[in-house]
């Protein structure tokens, strides 16, 4: 499928050197030459990559191979239409100098652009507010630089006052100090957050009201920041599973799979069919919870508490399944590296089907109360319009870009795992407003059911583990008993996995949306730098996009609606 | 609900000790204040709902405003950049008032041990209980609150508590 792009590409870049890694063309493109090739790739029709996925650097400077520069800069693009995913690397020789912004093409660069920047001190020339944005601002230094030692913590006292960037905002919208006078009016600064029952977590929502209407709003993040990429650098590839469950913990299971996922395509390992339809069943499965948490919680928020009773009653029954399976209720670090942890236990069928009927019977409950509710509909039809071109230039995906009519799905699209073979359908709103977004969520709870249901029918016997004991632990009578065996089990444990040297992206259909995990390796067992593209992160980045113009209680179901998970959005 | 306790009474006047009838008053109706960042909030959220039900130990009244509550539940992950929020969140609850560090990371930073997280938030504020387990399970959070009430059983209304208590950002 990426024949035609990697030629198309070559025909009309003939001087930038091309390869493809893994179903990724990956492109080396000068600085001097980044802003017109972005340009290009944007918006040549045939080309047309309208999705920012994620910006991020690499520092090279411990690296074993030397590199022209210490620093480059990757950008992650896709054309979902055609399924064409591309990278483009560009060397930074000065960090302080940098690079041009893309931020006018994308607006996702926006976000994307201040991340960099404030993890790696890589300026971005022209952009227009670039200043931290996962740590705070008293921070001195940039922590995932490879000189920056992981356990200097920096202490802050206060937090930041958001008023330059709120006047900014004010002004951008036409609204400056002389319409205050001249309406008679002045506007009063709300904040909601960063602890504050609507945020379902540590955001900081900072609006500039006029009445009840939103004329303004800016927001911060990173008061989540846990250092899950810095952490990641220093443990071992399995040992990183535990930390992926606390990305979107209302579905650690799926950011398990998509972790190992990522890994076993780069090695090459295929799994076996018994450990890819657990994979299936479970990603399902856990995507309905993600789901059935995140109805609930926007409902709360509506005031239709009855709605939390019947959505969240379910998945509390439901963790009932995991926990006998896992052992854990939320975080279970149920996958390896070629496998699955443990097999499915005895009688789980029974189990899996009677709480799949529970969950069907809790959301057709629900529904009955939402469907034909004129309050539900009034406050939901209509408001918060997340337009297809504002979700496109935001890397919105998953569920709130389907909501606006984008029928972009990764099962679809660039199925994995026998995905193609299940028959199911991509639900998509048509306004892209919070009834759609809520709506497309509540079909797919249904068609995730589908799916699991059809892939009950065909569970292969067999191991949920690999043959290969250089990436899986030998069972244990081989540990006990075999030289060989223990030798696996101890270079496993103590080495970790040895993933060859090299870079790659691979991605994922999360509850949220596109999961993606970019990897270096230097060829040890540890990795030399691991980036999350969450989708949530993108989601939150145009959030101002959503309620500028609206009233403030819809910007309290609006974050509700498009499910804002601070593990995932602050890492 | 009479007891038929009270017709033997009659005008009577009851005696007790002062700190042991606002003791009990207090053991049995905190109120909680919920500052849930990450992952254990999900779990707090299914300590309140039905099958768990925190009402039983009489805290289901969840405040969100920090004047209405007297018990502190710092549920997840307390990075740098939200301390001095804690703090203040801390500060704004009227005396008397307990924490419960819900899980690893509040207790001490739990896997990340890294740059951007407090190493435990008693770091910052005192803290009377902590919960192991990452998530805790919802009867975690309820033996952390029963731990809460038999610790009020044993305080007096004349001491002040954690009067000398000093954090990294004091």
């Amino acid at each position: 499928m990426n024949e035609t792009a990697i030629d198309k590409i070559r025909a009309l870049f003939p001087d930038i050197d091309c390869k493809e890694v893994k179903g990724c063309i990956v492109m080396e493109v000068a600085p001097a030459l980044l802003e017109q090739t972005m340009q290009r790739l944007k918006s040549y029709p045939d080309l047309d990559f309208g999705l920012l996925l994620d910006i991020t650097a690499i520092d090279y400077l411990s690296y074993p191979q030397p590199k022209d520069a210490r620093f480059y800069v990757v950008y992650t693009l896709r054309n979902w239409q055609k399924n064409w995913l591309l990278q483009v690397r560009t060397p930074v020789a000065r960090p302080e100098k940098g690079l041009p912004t893309v931020s006018g093409l994308w607006g996702a660069a926006d976000w994307a652009e201040r991340e960099v920047y404030d993890q790696y001190g890589i300026r971005f020339i022209g952009h227009p507010d670039l200043r931290r944005i996962l740590n705070h601002w008293q921070f001195v230094g940039h922590p995932l630089r490879k000189d920056y030692d992981i356990y200097k913590g920096q202490i802050c006292y206060e937090t930041d006052s958001l008023e330059k960037e709120i006047k900014a905002r004010l002004l951008s919208k036409g609204i400056d100090e002389s319409t205050m006078k001249d309406i008679n009016t002045e506007m009063m600064y709300l904040n909601l957050g960063p602890s504050h029952p609507a945020t379902h977590g540590a955001i900081r929502i900072f609006t500039a009201l006029d009445g009840e209407t939103i004329m303004a709003n800016v927001n911060e993040i990173g008061y989540l920041h846990r250092g899950f990429e810095k952490t990641a650098e220093n443990r071992t590839y399995n040992q990183i599973i535990p930390l992926t469950d606390r990305l979107n913990y209302c579905s650690a299971m799926m950011n398990n799979i998509a972790y190992v996922k990522a890994i076993e395509t780069w090695l090459g390992l295929r799994i076996t069919d018994r450990a890819m339809i657990m994979r299936v069943i479970l990603s399902e499965f856990l995507r309905v919870q993600d789901h059935l948490v995140c109805l609930a919680a926007n409902l709360v928020d509506m005031g239709g508490l009855t709605n939390y009773w019947y959505l969240y009653n379910e998945k509390e029954a439901s963790y009932d399944l995991i926990s006998r399976l896992t052992g854990a209720r939320l975080t279970s670090s149920f996958t390896r590296i070629g496998g699955m942890y443990r097999d499915f236990y005895e009688g789980w069928e029974a189990d899996m089907a009677h709480h799949l009927k529970a969950i069907e019977k809790g959301v057709n409950d629900s529904l009955k109360l939402v469907l034909q509710n004129r309050i539900v509909h009034d406050r939901t039809q209509g408001t918060c319009v997340l337009s297809k071109e504002t979700a496109m230039t935001y890397g919105y995906t998953g569920p709130n870009l389907r909501s606006t009519g984008i029928s972009f799905d990764l099962r679809k699209d660039n199925p994995y795992y026998h995905y193609e073979t299940f028959d199911f359908a991509v639900p998509v709103g048509s306004q892209g407003d919070i009834y759609d977004r809520m709506m497309v969520r509540f079909e797919e709870i249904f068609e995730s059911i589908k799916i699991i249901r059809q892939a009950m029918k065909i569970v292969p016997g067999g191991p949920v583990f690999v043959d290969d004991h250089k990436v899986a632990l030998p069972p244990k009578e081989r540990v006990y008993n075999r030289i060989e065996g223990l030798a696996n089990h101890f270079k496993l444990i103590f080495e970790g996995v040895k993933v060859p040297a090299g870079e790659w992206y691979d991605s994922f259909e999360a509850a949220n949306g596109e999961l993606g995990f970019h990897f270096v390796s230097d060829g040890s067992g540890t990795p030399y730098k691991l980036k999350v593209r969450p989708p949530c992160f993108y989601a939150m980045a145009g959030y101002h996009e959503m309620v500028e113009g609206e009233m403030i209680a819809d910007a309290v179901i609006n974050l509700g609606s498009i499910n804002i998970i601070g593990g995932e959005l602050d890492r | 609900m009479a007891l038929g306790l009270e017709a033997g009474l009659g005008d009577s006047v009851l005696t007790t000790k002062l700190d042991a009838v606002v003791n009990w008053g207090r053991q049995y109706s905190l109120w909680p204040m919920v500052f849930g960042t990450a992952c254990c909030a999900i779990e707090f959220m299914s300590a309140a709902a039905s099958q768990h039900d925190i009402s039983r130990f009489g805290a289901e009244v969840v405040r969100f405003s920090p004047r209405q509550a007297d018990l502190m539940l710092v549920c997840g992950t307390i990075s740098y950049k939200q301390a001095p929020i804690l703090k203040r969140i801390y500060e704004q609850m009227p005396e008397p008032k307990w924490v419960v560090a819900m899980g690893a990371c509040a207790s001490s930073g739990g896997i990340y041990d890294n740059y951007c997280t407090v190493q435990g938030i008693d770091t910052v504020i005192p803290v009377d209980v902590y919960i192991s387990g990452c998530p805790p399970r919802p009867e975690a959070v309820l033996d952390a609150l029963i731990k809460i009430q038999d610790q009020i059983r044993t305080e007096s209304v004349l001491v002040d508590r954690n009067k000398d208590f000093k954090g990294i950002l004091d």
